[in-house]
């Protein structure tokens, strides 16, 4: 990937991580570690790979995005709304009553959400259903799924992926956000789901495991589900929750909770830095 | 009325598919390995290329319908309803009823009629379930010739619908010529004593109940109420007013059913007594169909009698 590329990858990861921290904060409530973990592929998604149009959020022919993980929702509201989709400022309405940003996705109200979700395990069916739709139909788009590691303990995200490999659903890609936590402590201390992609390949997917902040990485990931023309592809993405904020790296407490006013401007500190630093 | 032809509503279910497939390409029908007795399996002899089996996965089945949906396709989910209503509720709640997208279920063996199978796979509860999700509508035709009609009025409706079809062979009830409206219940049968309002294969029976009560002196109404959901409030508030006692009669559970339905709408508009017949609060059990009917109580003799209890609460 080129370096200028990269960088405005990385920008817009930044940025998407900011309006993660203030849609958090301002609601006093969300799910910041998740959500900062998949920042950088949502920027990778959204910039790169998908055709998405935000004049035009309902396009027959669009690329869709099923965020499985719902809870991640402040990081795809943040991409969208940096995509232009809705209003950056309105990131601060983020679970307020008289918004329309839910605290999980809602395909009703949030324009370019492609599937509502929150409840762990559905969304990779919907996407599963969709990716079906488009081969039914002959048509070219490709369909995207983000699920967490700790939503692979649901039963029900294993019989999707059972029925993708047999369908050989080759135009849909399942991008793992495998931080390693879950509310209730670690994968291992909760109910480990690995080996994950071994998991998969046994359901007749293709795989492939990668960093999740390295956009190198996320690149060929992304082209080698692309080449692979009869199966679908799980990319295993190995993330730090809470990424790009120190204090919330890997600390699972993250999870759940909203930054009070210190520990957000600490974070928007951070955040801002890093940024001054990508755009020097 | 009823006449000697008796078929199954699932069978109705599977013919109606087909016709409906044949008007349209966009209809896809899916099933979780019970096709044959779903009779979807209708639809996958016509149109294999547009049927899809996602195995013994019912919370994927309503996932992937979902999906479908979203991709612009009218979509037909089937199973027991037992699994559709029961084991898939949370799916059917959020990924179909949430999102308002366009999936029809068609969930077969309903009730205590499944017969021999026993408990675990007759459901009494699926009324219930699915009338709590805001925006399903919910279908329980009586016969063969509203089953083909609620097929045909759930792929013109734009959004879920839930339709509640049986195994067993039921009477036909309704002539040719019958005329389907969803959110709309029909008079059958005049009366001024009491009503009977009845769905399902309970139709037939409080037909026969009305007749019965006709020869004590009791004049009976009769309302057949297709749809639980919306459920239609003027023709109860109506029969209320004129008759001053209702009895509702379903073949499920009498808590939260056509009985919970047709309560909420009278006890807020025109209180007068309602009784309710249907299953009790217990499970099924094993035994030919017909047998089970009548040891729940789910026939014209029970209506009647629980009518006449109905009349005597009258102030």
């Amino acid at each position: 990937m080129e370096q200028a590329t990269k960088k405005a990858l990385q920008i817009f990861a930044t940025k998407a991580r900011m309006g993660v921290l203030d849609g958090v904060y301002h609601a006093k409530a969300g799910h910041p570690g998740g959500s900062l973990s998949i920042c950088d592929v949502l920027s990778y998604l959204y910039n790169i790979r998908m055709h998405v149009d935000p004049k035009n959020p309902k396009a027959s022919d669009r690329d869709r995005l099923v965020l499985s993980k719902g809870h991640a929702a402040p990081a795809l509201y943040a991409a969208l709304a940096l995509k232009g989709f809705f209003p950056v400022e309105d990131l601060k309405t983020l679970r307020k009553a008289d918004s329309y940003l839910q605290g999980h996705p809602n395909m009703d109200k949030v324009p370019g959400v492609d599937m509502s979700t929150g409840s762990l395990g559905q969304g990779i069916s919907a996407a599963v259903g969709m990716a079906l739709g488009a081969k039914l139909d002959k048509a070219g788009y490709r369909v995207y799924a983000i699920l967490g590691d700790g939503e692979l303990q649901e039963g029900q995200v294993w019989e999707a992926a059972m029925f993708a490999g047999n369908h050989k659903l080759s135009n849909l890609t399942a991008v793992i956000d495998n931080n390693n936590l879950q509310i209730d402590g670690t994968m291992d201390e909760v109910n480990a789901p690995y080996p994950i992609a071994e998991k998969f390949r046994a359901f007749n997917w293709n795989t492939v495991e990668i960093d999740g902040h390295d956009f190198d990485a996320i690149e060929s990931a992304f082209a080698a589900a692309d080449a692979c023309k009869d199966k679908p592809t799980a990319i295993v993405m190995k993330t730090i929750k809470g990424k790009g904020v120190s204090y919330m790296e890997n600390a699972v407490g993250w999870h759940g909770s909203a930054p009070n006013t210190e520990q957000y401007e600490q974070a928007m500190s951070e955040l801002n830095a890093a940024l001054a630093e990508l755009e020097a | 009325m009823a006449e000697a032809i008796k078929c199954a509503t699932r069978e109705a279910y599977g013919k109606a598919l087909v016709e409906l497939g044949e008007q349209n390409d966009k209809i896809l029908v899916l099933d979780a390995d019970l096709a044959a007795a779903t009779k979807t399996g209708m639809f996958k002899k016509a149109f294999p290329e547009r049927f899809i089996d996602v195995g013994i996965a019912e919370s994927n089945l309503m996932g992937v319908a979902a999906g479908l949906a979203a991709t612009g396709h009218i979509v037909f989910a089937s199973s027991f309803a037992m699994f559709a209503a029961g084991r898939a509720f949370e799916q059917v709640r959020n990924s179909i009823g949430y999102t308002h997208l366009n999936v029809k279920i068609g969930a077969t063996h309903a009730g205590i009629s499944v017969g021999e199978d026993g408990a675990s796979h007759q459901c009494c509860e699926d009324i219930a379930l699915m009338r709590s999700i805001p925006g399903m509508v919910v279908l329980n035709p009586a016969d063969d010739i509203e089953a083909r009609a609620c097929v045909f009025a759930a792929a013109e409706h734009d959004g879920p619908v839930y339709m509640r079809f049986g195994r067993l062979a039921v009477p036909r009830v309704f002539d040719e010529n019958y005329k389907f409206e969803i959110g709309k219940g029909a008079v059958l049968r005049e009366g001024t004593d009491v009503t009977i309002v009845a769905t399902g294969l309970m139709v037939n029976e409080a037909l026969m109940a009305a007749e019965t009560l006709q020869n004590e002196g009791v004049s009976a109404r009769v309302v057949n109420m297709a749809t639980i959901k919306p459920i239609d409030r003027d023709i109860l508030i109506d029969s209320a007013k004129k008759t001053g006692a209702l009895v509702t009669a379903e073949e499920h559970s009498v808590l939260g059913g056509l009985g919970g339905a047709v309560t909420e709408v009278i006890c807020e508009t025109v209180p007068v007594p309602v009784l309710r017949v249907g299953v009790e609060d217990v499970f099924g059990k094993s035994g030919p169909a017909v047998e089970l009917l009548h040891i729940y109580g789910l026939d014209a003799a029970h209506i009647a009698e629980k009518a006449k209890q109905a009349v005597a609460l009258k102030g």
